[in-house]
């Protein structure tokens, strides 16, 4: 009797494992939870004073705050554009849907002085937003501006597989049950959309709040007005503050590894809700 | 090449797909795993191939123990239930991709291969078809080369999955037969695996009859429809009547009524099952007789030349519905219409006993 | 979490829905959606991509070829692409691994590994440069032993790699898992019973069949590890000519007021991105090709 626990028809499991996991290990897992234990060395009373320091406290209050926003400005009209792109032709459309990635592509650098050029006192836009008394560049409106920019594509891209998918023998079905358009959209495109809107909704957001290129140069940076959490982070480290800077980044951290549980969770609902498995 | 498994087990989990399988398949033959999805059919074809392994029992290809034989030394075609064809290779390079991948010392030169790769094109007949690839194909088509492509590397013994699984009837039935003829020119020995009864019967020199992870029976199609092993054979070889009752002497007792049978070893009393094919039952209109099974006639379909009549049984079978076959003649005869009170008479009636396995 | 990332292989069949009296809304909802959306797109995208390059050229051609071959540039620009070139094989290899491993067999913990893999997407790219700060900078696990033997990591080349490696770490085994998951075993165990061996089976079965795939994914960490700033910018020490990359040098060029010559630099990796949506638009077409191909031969 020879049984061989290990057997595999298909060569490499070891292998491919072993070099997965060490590689996971050295450049992720280890460097990750230096931050933690670097953050052990503070002591909980200290840990505490620093992570709720007004300064701090005001930082997250921009930068989840900010994201949230502009997470729920990406989901509605991530979804027009979404509907848009799957729905309507109109000329031009290629190069809209190819476009949509942008901020995907476009270093942070770049979009965030190019988004400060735009709302600037006398830029393109900023002139025109100017007398009417909305200040962008510099404010934290500017953080809001420069987060929906780089959340732009996940709704469109969650969204847009879906309503491709969509069969329009449902819409047909629900006309011919006598439903309105808007009754149809309410009640039997919006709920298989849904999971799909959250998830992407929930990618932007995840995103927004550890985002820090395309914000630091629009933002100002104002202390309690318009500084955001990772850029305090950042101050820390160049005031040589090593703890204070971990004890934020943790609580980060922690904030980003519950986002990306509740993120696998929708996109499992997403799954189940649409039979896709991507 | 002979195939030998011995004790094989297999368990994925609670489910146990393979419950003690022991085996012969002789050198030449080519033999059906039928049984219904789930029975472990597909396990134990995968375990000789050594795409699977055993948690406990061997496997002997010509007597030798292969189970710690990697498939790729193991010399068997394995035909996939989707073919498993690759894509992005023609038909040419899907058929010679065996004979490439050789060590070099091996590896035949390509002249030879190509000559070796016509030469199985032209035996499934789709010489013409070199060049295209896969998705160009027609399903009963990339059957043949998948099999074209599982001989190529000369395989001791031949293994296929669900061969016709994927394909539709009338397909099915051609390539049926042209797997027969082919098997009668090349006589390697070949397993595959059906769920279909008419066609391992059909095929197969040899029938494994397989339910649960357990084999039920193994014979020749003429003996395994004739004289089912099994309760669950006879069920799953064509369709039955069923008949739960007691021994009573010479005969069964259903209800009131009662059922003469041949079978000498069943002990009285004895609660039993008892089957008959549409086929074996004939119709008794006399009113005044007592043998056979009360039954009032619900609807008579009687297109061809035999007619089939459903009855729902009364008295002792209430509930039960059963189903005749007799020739549209004798209906006439017999004057047969819907709603009849008739009785119904076994020809032929295998008795099982019941414990607990039978339904 | 690459949700968004993934390759999108949808088409273009709006006439399916415009056509159809149930599929449609009035034209009064559908113009008014399709101002909505084309609006904020060129107000949030067009608009900003338009201005890199309006801004760049502002003061000329030679004020912009000037501040593009400055030595300074030229060697942010040999920084950025030896950092992409050391990031993207390194993270290439590890994606074909991972995907290979999770794709191919069953074990135990699969889905949190897939879910650690992820990990990478939801950490502030700081934060990505802290870590390394905290093991291999002056005050770090390693800053003493590092410094005793001379080696610079943080501050220094090394480090901008790892910081590098750390943000694009999913991308490309983020996009080879499903899709090979998607392909199943099939195929390759074809390959092993016909007598292949471990490179032949992936060499000649797997690589053809995630040749798309796989360059999408690239293509994604090229951009990534070109473009990124957060990460690379704490461990940089922002020396010229040493460790600065493009998007620093563009923050530094910024910082001093020249907009223009920073402008110019921006605009270079704007036309990298630019480069990027289209090789990336192409893979997809490809892909989407070769995919309903395969649809076909599955009917």
């Amino acid at each position: 009797m020879s049984t061989v626990k290990s057997f595999r028809v298909l060569p490499g499991f070891n292998l491919t494992l072993g070099y997965t996991l060490g590689y996971l290990s050295l450049l992720i897992l280890i460097p990750l939870s230096a931050v933690f234990l670097k953050t052990a060395e503070l002591g909980w009373d200290e840990f505490v004073a620093v992570v709720t320091a007004p300064q701090v406290v005001a930082t997250y209050k921009l930068s989840f705050g900010a994201s949230l926003l502009a997470a729920a400005i990406n989901a509605v009209f991530g979804l027009m554009l979404a509907w848009a792109l799957v729905r309507y032709s109109f000329p031009g459309k290629k190069i809209v849907d190819a476009l949509v990635d942008l901020p995907f592509a476009l270093p942070t650098a770049v979009a965030g002085i190019a988004l400060t050029a735009l709302y600037a006192k006398n830029g393109w836009l900023g002139q025109y937003l100017e007398p009417l008394g909305i200040k962008v560049a510099f404010t934290p409106l500017g953080v809001l501006v420069a987060l929906v920019f780089i959340g732009l594509p996940f709704v469109v891209r969650t969204v847009q597989p879906i309503l491709e998918d969509l069969d329009t023998e449902l819409e047909e079905a629900a006309a011919s049950l006598g439903a309105q358009r808007w009754q149809t959209f309410r009640h039997v495109i919006l709920p298989i959309l849904l999971p799909a809107l959250l998830t992407g909704f929930a990618l932007a957001f995840a995103r927004a709040v550890g985002e820090y290129g395309s914000v630091i140069f629009i933002a100002g940076n104002l202390p309690y007005v318009s500084e955001i959490t990772p850029l305090m982070i950042i101050t820390k480290l160049e005031q040589y503050d090593y703890r204070g800077a971990t004890a934020i980044a943790s609580v980060m951290l922690l904030f980003s590894f519950a986002l990306l549980l509740i993120i696998n969770g929708l996109q499992a609902w997403t799954a189940k809700r649409t039979g896709r498995d991507r | 090449m002979s195939i030998q498994v011995k004790n094989i087990h297999k368990q994925f989990g609670d489910f146990t797909a393979l419950d003690d399988i022991s085996l012969d398949f002789p050198s030449g033959e080519l033999v059906a795993l039928l049984g219904p999805s789930g029975c472990g059919k597909t396990t134990l074809l995968r375990i000789i191939a050594g795409l699977e392994q055993a948690d406990a029992g061997q496997v002997l290809l010509d007597g030798e123990d292969a189970s710690s034989t990697h498939v790729r030394e193991r010399q068997v075609g394995f035909v996939f239930q989707h073919y498993a064809l690759f894509k992005h290779m023609t038909v040419f390079d899907n058929v010679a991709f065996g004979m490439r991948m050789k060590p070099r010392g091996q590896r035949p030169s390509e002249a030879k291969i190509r000559d070796k790769v016509h030469e199985l094109l032209k035996l499934v007949q789709l010489d013409w078809l070199a060049d295209r690839f896969p998705s160009q194909l027609s399903g009963g088509q990339r059957q043949r080369i998948a099999l074209a492509r599982a001989l190529a590397v000369e395989p001791r013994v031949l293994l296929l999955d669900e061969p016709f699984g994927a394909l539709d009837a009338k397909v099915r039935k051609e390539l049926r037969r042209w797997l027969r003829k082919l098997h009668d020119e090349l006589h390697i020995t070949s397993i595959f695996v059906t769920h279909d009864q008419e066609e391992a019967l059909e095929v197969a020199d040899r029938v494994v009859l397989m339910d649960h992870g357990k084999v039920e029976q193994i014979g020749t199609p003429e003996e395994v429809y004739r004289h089912p092993a099994t309760p669950f054979v006879y069920g799953f070889l064509g369709s039955v009547n069923l008949f739960h009752g007691r021994v009573d002497g010479e005969s069964v007792r259903v209800g009131d009524d009662t059922l003469a049978h041949q079978t000498s070893d069943l002990a009285h009393g004895a609660e039993v099952v008892a089957f008959a094919r549409p086929h074996e039952l004939d119709i008794d209109t006399d009113p005044a007789s007592t043998a056979g099974i009360a039954a009032r006639i619900n609807r008579i379909l009687a297109f061809g030349v035999t007619a089939r009549v459903e009855l729902d049984g009364i008295n002792g079978s209430t509930g039960q519905h059963f189903e005749v076959e007799i020739t549209r003649q004798r209906v006439l005869d017999l004057g047969l219409t819907d709603g009849q009170d008739v009785r119904l008479v076994p020809s032929r009636l295998k008795v099982f006993e019941k414990d607990g396995a039978t339904g | 979490m690459a949700g968004a990332t993934s390759m999108h292989l949808g088409s273009d069949h709006a006439s399916r829905f415009e056509s159809k009296a149930a599929t449609r809304e009035t034209p009064l909802v559908k113009w008014t959606i399709l101002a909505l959306a084309l609006g904020f797109f060129a107000i949030f995208l067009l608009m900003p991509l338009i201005a890199v390059f309006v801004e760049a050229l502002r003061k000329g051609w030679e004020t912009y070829v000037s501040a593009l071959v400055d030595p300074d540039a030229l060697s942010a620009i040999k920084l950025t692409l030896l950092a992409a070139a050391i990031s993207v094989p390194l993270n290439l290899v590890f994606g074909v691994a991972a995907a290979w491993a999770i794709a191919k067999f069953e074990f135990r913990g699969k889905q949190i590994l897939i879910t650690l893999i992820d990990l990478p997407f939801s950490v502030s790219p700081v934060i990505a440069g802290l870590v390394f700060v905290l093991i291999f900078g002056a005050q770090g696990w390693f800053g003493p032993w590092l410094s005793e033997h001379d080696i610079k990591i943080v501050f220094a080349v090394p480090g901008i790699v790892l910081a590098t490696v750390f943000v694009t770490f999913p991308f490309i085994a983020r996009e080879l898992i499903p899709l090979m998951q998607a392909q199943g075993r099939e195929e390759e165990e074809a390959a092993v019973v016909l007598g292949a061996r471990g490179w032949q089976v992936f060499w000649h079965v797997t690589l053809p069949n995630i040749k798309w795939g796989l360059m999408y994914g690239v293509i994604l960490t090229n951009a990534r590890a070109m473009g990124e700033f957060g990460a690379v910018s704490v461990v940089s020490g922002h020396i010229r000519g040493q460790t600065n990359t493009l998007p620093l040098h563009v923050e530094i060029l910024y910082n001093e007021y020249m907009f223009s010559a920073a402008f110019a630099v921006a605009s270079l990796l704007a036309l990298l991105a630019l480069v990027t949506l289209v090789i990336k638009n192409w893979v997809e077409h490809q892909a989407a090709r070769s995919y309903r191909e395969t649809q076909e031969s599955a009917s």
